[in-house]
């Protein structure tokens, strides 16, 4: 048997090896045990490693292989999991010491998708607590350090999902949206991540931020490995009632049907003043590339976007407050160890299980849901947000995709934007608003600063429109090269 | 200084569980009794990542209700989150509606010492019910969430109603109405009935609401009633002394009758409702409002009416067929099959049926004694004459006792009336010649000896003379 090299290694090139038995799956997890042992202590991308249960899945899928059974799409495939999945009999924490300790007896839909799929989960991925984030430096644990320059971040809130698949410490991983939580740090990382339509993939088991816009969604290095792992995650779900019940598209086909006489549209608001110049430079590279491909570019508005983040922390703040007042110290998770009256248990919990940044949204949120006050914030930011709703229905149907930047800039060096909470808050200036529309967006590598860090374009589509999204993507990955770069392995 | 200055005006919120077998978000079992926290799931724990999924059973439920008692029925409504903090509150939040309930308006009708009355609703709507705190000796306290995730009306009244008396018979007619419609057991020992209620005064004729005070904890007839009371009491007073009531809420103590200040308005809750996002808006099309509708068996004020405008009832003795599903239902059964007058029937229910059993509610059970139709034949051999009523009484002694039916037993053991005039005619004139005394006491005047007479001949023939034909033959033979 050939021993397999894991590092860059693709989800389909792994899983056939195994279904071929080319290789063996419990040899797969071996490898990428050994690199997350030898590695992560400088990345800190994972919270938990599963080395013992990753083995266990492993045998059984070799027993199918050796069985002659069907190993499943993702056989013996190595993934990892951002830590707001619940697993059943895995500490799940979210990021946030208020739920250490907190071992869930139940699983998440798209976590057992991917296991029956035949996929081994191999542990849990660091996170900005409660997704709260833009920069994984809210987690209550340890930072995630960006592999292609240790000193900045990896973006968040799925900064340990992305970090972990660009430094080949898992094959692919999961991650939450809320306002651009796969898709900055994708961008931050250089690896694809996509947020699919709000109700494409279930929620039940994913620990909630803001209900109305948490999306979870794959992180691959390539296209083609995020569109495989959403057709293994997504469709309807019966334990989510914002689940959507329409057939789950073919996307890793779409990655390869070519975009002839697809129409890309370059909203002019997302290539105004504050963008750092070179991710301006790459992304409208990319743009020049993808109309060389063939695709028609068309200029085009969506009028409401300068309202996008303001309307997206009302939103976000109000969900969040209501959200995580669960978390009482009454049943899971961190309690505090003295309290002589319930209201005292109650605020010894909280404030010392929560971190600065949720406590922050918890009182924002508070103040926004008031009796009195509910109109003035919540219910404009509602409406507000349907304006921005309206804008993406108006411009697809001027064309198919839209093609914007991910992230104004490229990494950031970790402690730079902690001081800013507003600054922080702008990171996200271009993913926000496709998050409030619930529209799928995609991130992918389109090239490099001069620095060494990669840079994001973002492909946003009409609603459940995730294959024209591919399309797109997958023509543009094949005509470059950035996706096949690989950061060194911390020494 | 006197109570009787003052009107009360009162409004009801009243929470019924539905009888549902599964939770109103989750799947687990919403049984009653069980070991504590084994009827539980992730949904109905507030687990984090777990979601709730509406049962759209239970919203069958509360749509028959709200068409029973008239209320518009709203083709989208929404689900929101009122938040608090208590420990039998698993999300700190309750998964209720605000803004746009399942129904709005609406009436109750229903009777108060045969005064008809009526109660406007101001909207019926869906909510979680919170677990359970139970407190421990030793001073530790621990959460029973069986109950939690059990599906709830609230009823909320408008402020029509005027008396402590008026709010309990309110409460006893949705009791029986939720009942009648099969949608909750409405077992008050299990909680499955609760209610707060509004209270304020004002002078008689006067319009302007005073202050209220909001009376919780309320879980029976009895209490409601004494609540209410007490409170009417308690406002006088402060009113008589020139004071104003405090807009607060009140806890209600039935133990010892009386209630204490739970928070004032300035300490009110800031429920911060929003909309759930967890939940899509509810759509009720026509078509299940039309099936809905078709399936409403008859409700009990019109069953009532039924009683007492086509059968000719008393008030009184409809307002007792009526007061439980199950004693109205076995009327019904027993009524298609007797041939007698519904108030003879009525007579016998109340007298020897209710008697004999302590809850109405058996009435229902498939092994009770005396089914419906049993008693019809009973009745109808009595008022044919075949048995005396007091030989009636003593068989349906019988038949309770021996689940035998009255035709059964009259047959085998020969014990029906005797009609045979001759023979009765024999038995009377032996009689009249053997106390020529009270004859002569009888014709001088005292007719009420008939009686003796009649009980004579009663006792010669072991009680099993027509005594119809006793009667009449006596009389001749006296006169």
């Amino acid at each position: 048997m050939a021993s397999p090299q894991v590092k860059g290694a693709s989800i389909a090139e792994l899983a056939e090896g195994v279904r071929a038995r080319k290789w063996k799956a419990r040899e797969l997890v071996e490898s990428y045990l050994d690199r997350i042992a030898r590695l992560d202590g400088r990345l800190g991308c994972y919270l938990l490693v599963d080395g013992d249960g990753a083995r266990r899945r492993a045998d059984q899928v070799d027993a199918t292989v050796a069985a002659g059974r069907d190993p499943g799409l993702l056989a013996g495939v190595p993934i990892g999991l951002k830590d707001i999945f619940v697993t059943r009999g895995l500490q799940t924490t979210a990021g946030s010491k208020i739920l250490r300790g907190f071992v869930p007896p139940y699983e998440s839909t798209v976590s057992a998708r991917l296991a029956a799929a035949g996929a081994i989960a191999l542990g849990k991925l660091n996170m900005d607590e409660f997704a709260m984030g833009s920069s994984n430096e809210n987690s209550a644990f340890k930072p995630v350090r960006n592999p292609w320059d240790l000193e900045r971040v990896p973006g968040g809130s799925s900064g340990g999902s992305a970090a972990s698949v660009a430094a080949s410490l898992c094959a692919g991983s999961l991650g939450t949206d809320t306002g651009g939580s796969i898709r900055q740090p994708a961008s931050l990382c250089g690896v694809a991540g996509m947020k699919p339509t709000y109700g494409r993939v279930s929620r039940y088991g994913v620990i909630a931020f803001a209900s109305s816009l948490d999306h979870p969604g794959p992180f691959g290095r390539t296209v083609e490995e995020v569109a495989t792992l959403l057709e293994v995650i997504a469709g309807h779900d019966p334990c989510d009632a914002t689940s959507i019940p329409s057939p789950v598209g073919r996307y890793r086909q779409a990655c390869a049907a070519g975009l002839a006489g697809m129409r890309v549209g370059v909203p002019e608001e997302y290539f105004q003043a504050g963008m750092d110049p070179e991710v301006e430079a790459a992304v409208r590279g990319a743009i020049d590339e993808i109309a060389r491909a063939g695709a028609k570019l068309v200029p085009v508005s969506l009028p409401h976007t300068q309202y996008a983040v303001a309307t997206y922390y009302l939103v976000c703040t109000a969900e969040a407050s209501s959200n995580l007042a669960r978390y009482d110290g009454v049943r899971y998770g961190h309690r505090t160890a003295e309290a002589s009256s319930l209201e005292e248990l109650y605020s010894k919990t909280r404030g010392e299980g929560f971190g600065a940044e949720p406590k922050r949204r918890i009182i924002l949120g508070t103040y926004v849901l008031r009796s009195g006050y509910y109109e003035a914030y919540y219910g404009k930011a509602l409406r507000v947000r349907r304006k921005i709703a309206d804008d993406f229905r108006a411009v697809f149907d001027k064309c198919d995709v839209l093609a914007t930047p991910t992230s104004p800039t490229a990494a950031f060096k970790l402690g730079e934007r902690q001081a800013d909470p507003l600054q922080m808050y702008l990171a996200d200036i271009y993913t926000v608003a496709p998050a409030l529309a619930g529209v799928p967006a995609l991130s992918q590598c389109c090239g490099f600063t001069k620095n060494h860090l990669p840079i994001g374009l973002q492909l946003i589509g009409p609603p459940l429109g995730e294959e024209a999204v591919f399309r797109i993507a997958g023509e543009y990955q094949r005509r470059t090269y950035w996706h096949k770069r690989l950061p060194e392995d911390p020494s | 200084m006197s109570v009787d200055r003052y009107e009360a005006v009162i409004g009801l919120e009243v929470h019924v569980h539905l009888a549902s077998r599964s939770k109103i978000f989750s799947s687990s079992s919403t049984a009653f009794g069980k070991e504590p926290n084994s009827c539980t799931d992730p949904v109905c724990l507030g687990l984090p990542g777990a979601l709730p999924v509406l049962n759209r059973a239970v919203v069958d439920a509360a749509v028959r209700l709200g068409l029973a008692v008239g209320s518009h029925i709203r083709p989208r409504c929404r689900f929101a989150r009122k938040h608090y903090f208590y420990p039998d509150l698993p999300k700190g939040f309750q998964i209720s509606q605000y803004e746009e309930p399942l129904c709005e308006g609406g009436a109750v009708e229903f009777r108060v010492a045969g005064e008809a009355r009526r109660v406007r609703l101001t909207r019926i709507h869906l909510e979680d019910d919170a677990g359970k705190n139970i407190h421990d000796d030793s001073g530790v306290s621990f959460v029973d969430f069986n109950r939690a995730g059990v599906p709830l009306v609230e009823i909320v009244s408008e402020p029509d109603i005027r008396s402590a008396e008026e709010a309990a018979e309110y409460m006893r007619a949705l009791r029986t109405l939720v009942r009648t419609l099969g949608i909750s057991d409405g077992n008050m020992e299990e909680g499955s009935l609760r209610c707060d209620a509004n209270v304020s005064l004002r002078l008689h004729g006067t319009e302007k609401l005073g202050t209220k005070a909001e009376m919780k904890n309320i879980n029976s007839f009895k209490h409601v009633r004494e609540a209410v009371e007490h409170e009417i009491r308690r406002q006088a007073a402060v009113l008589d002394r020139g004071e104003a009531v405090v807009q607060e809420t009140r806890l209600w103590d039935p133990e010892r009758g009386l209630s204490q200040s739970m928070r004032s308005k300035e300490h009110a809750h800031d429920y911060r409702y929003f909309p759930e996002p967890d939940l899509p808006p509810l759509a009720v099309d026509q078509d299940w409002i039309e099936r809905a509708q078709r399936s409403l068996p008859e409700l009990p004020e019109n069953r009532y009416r039924r009683y007492t405008d086509a059968l000719g009832l008393s008030a009184q003795d409809a307002g007792v067929l009526c007061s439980e599903r199950e004693i109205a239902d076995y009327f019904d059964v027993a009524s298609k099959a007797c041939a007698a007058p519904a108030k003879k029937l009525a007579n016998w229910i109340i007298n020897e049926v209710l008697a004999r059993i302590d809850d109405p509610r058996r009435l229902a059970a498939v092994d009770l004694p005396v089914p419906p139709v049993a008693l019809a034949e009973l009745v109808d051999l009595v008022e044919k004459g075949t048995l005396s009523g007091k030989l009636g009484k003593d068989i349906f002694g019988r038949m309770w006792q021996e689940k035998r039916r009255a035709g059964e037993i009259v047959a085998s053991e020969s014990v029906a009336v005797v009609s045979d005039v001759g023979l009765i005619e024999e038995i009377c004139k032996k009689i009249v010649a053997a106390y020529p005394d009270e004859v002569v006491r009888y014709r001088g005047g005292q007719s009420k000896l008939l009686g003796f007479f009649v009980g004579k001949v009663m006792k010669e023939m072991g009680g099993k003379a027509n005594p119809k034909t006793a009667n009449e033959i006596l009389l001749r033979l006296l006169g």
